[in-house]
């Protein structure tokens, strides 16, 4: 039996969204207040979706606390508390939430080895969330 | 097709055991979870059913019949229940949130007769959830 597990976590960063390809006029008219040079920040909330037969045995997709570690190693700590701008990754690309979506599926599928990760799903706040599921398909 | 989900609540305790590891690996695997007096959770139950509205009623099932059903074969069963000592799925399988949405799926499924059941969703806590489709 295929089942999907979610597992959600929290962290706050911030962030200035602004292209070095644009002019400054270009900058102020494309990502409004997310230009101001000082940035802001958020309360993210990511969820991570993981796919797998459950195991006949344990009855579980996969460990919870292998998931914990390996999110909490790869991902929160690289950026609670953080400024995105400052990654490496964001030197030339935007920190968009669409971005970071991005970034971070690309690394949780580069590091989990104990599931098949299936969607990373990210709350900019309430109000806007973003969803990438790589070569899965579209979110379900 | 349209896709109708109601939700429901129940409250239950359960423990994780596996006869077939070594009181060690049972506590190496399960951690706290492997504690044999239980510990409990609300769960957050989602069931999505899916089908064409019925040009008469305009619905895609008649949601009482749903909400009973739900009530029946689900919540009747689990709710204030150790998992573990009373419901016969999980004297074999351990009552994880995978198995417990495992669980639902095969007591609501076989009842729905206006709509196909097309996900059931179990929150163990708001951080902790599982979607089962009905794959093998």
């Amino acid at each position: 039996m295929k089942a999907h597990l979610t597992r959600r976590y929290l962290f706050s960063a911030s962030h200035r969204l602004h292209s070095p390809e644009m002019s400054v006029a270009e900058n102020l008219a494309t990502y409004g207040k997310c230009n101001n040079p000082h940035g802001h920040g958020h309360n993210y909330s990511l969820e991570v979706t993981v796919s797998g037969t459950v195991d006949t045995t344990t009855g579980m997709v996969c460990n919870l606390v292998d998931l914990d570690q390996c999110v909490e190693r790869e991902v929160l700590s690289r950026y609670h508390l953080e400024n995105l701008n400052t990654k490496k990754e964001f030197t030339v690309t935007v920190p968009t939430t669409e971005n970071l979506c991005i970034e971070i599926f690309e690394i949780l599928q580069r590091s989990l080895g104990h599931a098949h990760l299936e969607k990373v799903r990210l709350e900019e706040t309430m109000m806007n969330s973003f969803e990438y599921t790589g070569n899965n398909g579209p979110p379900r | 097709m349209v896709y109708l989900t109601r939700k429901a609540e129940f409250s239950a305790s359960h423990y994780y055991h596996s006869p077939e590891f070594t009181p060690e690996e049972n506590r190496r695997i399960f951690g706290k979870c492997n504690n044999p007096n239980g510990h409990g959770h609300n769960y957050t139950l989602e069931v999505t059913v899916k089908g064409e509205v019925d040009p008469r009623s305009g619905f895609v099932v008649d949601l009482k019949q749903l909400k009973e059903m739900m009530h029946r074969e689900v919540l009747d069963v689990m709710d204030h229940r150790f998992l573990n000592k009373e419901v016969p799925e999980f004297m074999t399988a351990i009552p994880t949130t995978e198995n417990i949405a495992i669980a639902v799926w095969q007591r609501l499924q076989p009842k729905l007769q206006q709509a196909q059941l097309h996900r059931v969703r179990v929150y163990e806590t708001p951080d902790l959830f599982v979607d089962f489709y009905g794959e093998k």
